[in-house]
């Protein structure tokens, strides 16, 4: 057997949506026994990769090679069938289901009539139980079970077949430092079974403790591969990000005005604790974090969207109580929702309808909208924005997300609000737009708004930021001026790591 | 000229299919009995459907705010039977009045549990259709409701006089479809309904108070179903218990046949008017044609489910799926 023969081998994959190259020509190679880190930003096409991979979504080019024979995954069960098994981030359970069924899912040996076999279900699910060495067995409720035991689940259904590649996908996201020891011995015992072993993470440190080998993609390109032995943070880091950053950019060279919002030891329940910061008009304040740090809870709470188990929040110098989104909007507060879909907008109707939403109410002329009040607004700010719409009766759902997200801020913009929250400003944005709605964010603080921008990506949050706090767990671990932040201090700030903690 | 493939018959057909029925409906009916097209059984055809109509026209307003009003057959009952036993206690002018104070505080129940409480719209209007039946009977302790002196009434008016030829329940029907059509298209009000129904989490990122408007749609729907409770007391000046018995099946496939989606964010008024004129001209076909008034109960439910049917076929642009 040769040793050095791939498990799976990726070669040339290009997959493009309408407007966007989302993986445009990646090569890639899992050995058998090795756990191989995948990293990249947040939309560097890591999650992409791995539905082509998992036959989820067809590339538009390439090839994928499972023990060098050129294979096609038309659909997730191809993908099991040849070996190539997915450890999802979001658990796919049935809780009312035992163990042994979630295993065996769709797949239960059966008897004559179409009857479930049941000892040998249980037989085998305790089978494969005993490899993963946990405490539960095959009859147990999984929604009885922790979220990491509900992970080994997830894992037990990997092993039903006789995995070649196991693919992880932020595994650890949700559990505690004592499941992740568990966890990192599976793998390791997957390992010694020659499994090859797909790692996604953001977190250096676990990265840096389990993995042999990092390959890293950005912007949709694969950008090599490092033996994890000879590198260090700093290269794994400089080939993500890529260039080196110009923060000179990120200096305001306009005035500051007085502080416009405060927020004083606010905590909201376990979803973030002690929260202290403030931003002044003109300003940007930046937050970074990994998903769950608890930096969306906190817009929510300042937006009245939840209620702040304690501390305090300072409009213009004066306490406020916000109950509802209703008085956040009347205080001069207004958020840009993470998800632009859900949230932000309603996407049957049109352009116009959706910018003047929050502010309908006051477009009237006796008892009717004043057609000539709503199309005032919608063209002032579809110029002001340069929003790209066939007319304003285009129905929202058929613009691009970059325009869509634009329709977003321009139905705050002309609110006039004091406060303007933007989460994930570029989530889902091609690159063109993302640029502009930087260049956006950074003319309003010019024209005096103070603003906050919620961002799981680096570039961006150090490209738009006056100052950023970084956010771990629901605390806030450092607030980071433009002359002071480092992408590795706030890597490490983000990852928990205290690092210098020098004020 | 297009090419006809069979792809685009079929998205074709579930785009328009509700038409075509209609159309292929109407010349049947026009085959079979001459009658069906008469100016005077066209006439009667829209004045009978009023009742349905102005019901519809309410429910239409609960469909685009993203919930379902099960209960306004019932609470039509309600309405006809408790106007009909005031009127001999304290006089149409005080009974009517009453009438419609007693069905907006039902409504408003109704718009408390959905609204506010965010209780699921079916369950609570399923249940509703049968408390507020109870209630009925309890009013009138089971027995119908008639006036003592039918010829010495002027609420007659309301579903017997004519204004100008026109029969009243259809101006009525018509004054109500154009108000609330412009409460609906040109209000803020109207925006913000279709705003809660499209997407309710926006609608609330945004500023809109949802409760309050989900609130508003029962009460409009509670004030239609007095209106229409009204029409029925005073043509019939006498009623069952159960005179809306089934009426709100009607409704419902009224209101689908004019395309609001049951998702909720679309439909207008005008076009629920067209999906009840729709109705009202079949089962007023399968009479003609001399089949049993009955058959029109599963020939409602088969329009609904073909109603259904197109408007899902017409958003994923074929008539069948093999998969979910």
């Amino acid at each position: 057997m040769n040793d050095l023969q791939p498990v799976l081998r990726l070669e040339g994959i290009v997959k493009t949506f309408p407007g966007v190259r989302a993986l445009d020509g990646v090569s890639f190679d899992l050995r058998p026994g090795e756990v191989h880190a995948l990293m990249g930003e947040n939309g560097a096409g890591k999650s992409t990769l791995m539905k082509v991979l998992g036959g989820v979504l067809a590339p538009n080019a390439g090839q994928i090679y499972v023990a060098e024979k050129p294979v096609s995954m038309t659909n997730p069960q191809a993908a099991k069938a040849l070996g190539v098994v997915f450890i999802h981030q979001e658990l796919s359970l049935a809780g009312e289901l035992s163990v042994a069924e979630n295993i065996f899912l769709g797949e239960l040996p059966l008897k004559s009539f179409g009857r479930v076999d049941w000892k040998k279900l249980y037989a085998d699910t305790d089978k494969i139980l005993k490899t993963l060495n946990v405490s539960f067995n095959a009859r147990t409720r999984v929604g009885d079970l922790s979220i990491a035991n509900q992970q080994m689940v997830e894992i037990g259904r990997a092993l039903t077949v006789d995995p070649r590649a196991v693919i992880f996908d932020e595994p650890t996201a949700s559990l505690t430092d004592a499941e992740k020891v568990v966890l990192f011995e599976v793998i390791a015992d997957l390992q010694t079974r020659g499994v090859g072993i797909i790692y996604i993470s953001h977190r250096m440190e676990e990265i840096f403790k389990i993995t042999d080998r990092i390959s890293v993609l950005r912007d949709g390109q694969y950008r090599g591969t490092l033996n994890t032995a000879e590198t260090d943070e700093d290269k794994v880091t400089q080939l993500m990000i890529g260039r080196s950053l110009d923060l000179s950019r990120n200096v305001s060279h306009h005035e500051m005005g007085d502080i416009a919002l405060e927020v004083r030891g606010l905590s909201c329940g376990h979803l973030f604790e002690d929260v202290s910061f403030n931003v002044r008009k003109g300003e940007v304040l930046g937050f970074y974090g990994l998903v769950g740090a608890g930096r969306t809870e906190i817009a929510e709470t300042i937006f009245g969207l939840r209620t702040p188990s304690a501390g305090q929040i300072l409009l213009n110098g004066q306490e406020v109580q916000i109950n509802s989104p209703i008085e956040a909007i009347r205080l001069g507060i207004a958020l840009v929702p993470e998800d632009r879909k859900d949230q932000g907008l309603v996407l049957g109707m049109n352009c116009k309808d959706n910018m003047t939403l929050p502010q309908i109410g006051r477009l009237t002329k006796g008892p009717f909208v004043s057609d000539r009040a709503e199309l005032a607004i919608f063209d002032k700010y579809r110029d002001k924005l340069d929003i790209r719409t066939p007319g304003w009766r285009q129905s929202v759902g058929n613009l691009s997300g970059g325009n869509q997200q634009k329709i977003v801020i321009g139905k705050w913009l002309s609110m006039h609000p004091e406060v303007l929250i933007v989460d994930e400003p570029t989530r889902g944005i091609d690159v063109g737009s993302k640029s502009e709605i930087h260049n956006l964010i950074r003319d309003l603080a010019a024209q005096g708004f103070a603003v906050i921008v919620i961002s799981s990506e680096m570039p961006e949050v150090l490209h738009v930021s006056d100052r950023i706090v970084a956010m771990f767990a629901g605390r806030v671990m450092r607030e980071f001026t433009s002359e002071d932040v480092t992408e590795d201090n706030l890597i490490q700030a983000i990852s928990g790591l205290t690092g210098d903690k020098a004020a | 000229m297009t090419v006809l493939t069979r792809q685009n018959l079929g998205s074709f057909l579930a785009k328009q299919g509700i038409l075509i029925a209609f159309v292929l409906f109407m010349i049947g009916f026009a085959m079979v009995n001459q009658r069906f097209i008469a100016m005077d059984n066209i006439s009667g055809v829209i004045r009978s459907s009023a009742i349905l109509g102005v019901i519809a026209i309410g429910v239409t307003f609960v469909v685009i705010g993203g919930n379902l009003d099960l209960s306004v057959g019932s609470m039509m009952s309600f309405s006809t039977i408790v106007v009909l036993d005031l009127h001999d206690k304290i006089g149409p002018g005080l009974a009517i009045p009453a009438m419609f104070a007693l069905t907006l505080l039902l409504g408003a129940f109704i718009g408390f549990l959905v609204g506010y409480l965010k209780l699921n719209s079916l369950i609570v209007t399923l249940g509703m259709l049968s408390a507020i039946h109870g209630l009925t009977l309890t009013w009138s302790g089971g027995k119908n409701m008639d006036i003592a002196d039918k010829s010495g009434t002027w609420f007659s008016f309301f579903g017997q006089d004519r204004i100008m030829g026109i029969p009243v329940p259809i101006l009525i029907f018509a004054l109500l479809a154009a108000v609330l059509a412009m409460v609906l298209s040109r209000t803020s009000f109207g925006r913000k309904v279709y705003a809660v129904g499209g997407n309710g989490q926006a609608a609330t990122f945004s500023g809109i108070p949802r409760a309050r408007i989900v609130f508003m749609t029962y009460l409009i729907s509670a004030f239609c179903v007095a209106v229409a409770g009204l029409l029925q007391a005073s043509r019939s000046l006498g009623s069952q218990n159960t005179v809306g018995q089934g009426l709100e099946l009607q409704v419902l496939a009224a209101v689908i046949l004019g395309g609001a989606s049951l998702l909720g964010g679309s439909g207008t008024v005008f076009k629920t008017v067209i999906g009840v004129l729709i109705l009202g001209f079949i089962q007023n076909g399968l009479l003609l044609a001399g089949l049993d008034f009955y058959v029109q109960y599963m020939v409602t439910w088969a329009i609904i489910i073909l109603a259904v049917w197109l408007d899902i076929a017409a958003k994923r642009g074929h008539l069948w799926s093999p998969i979910a």
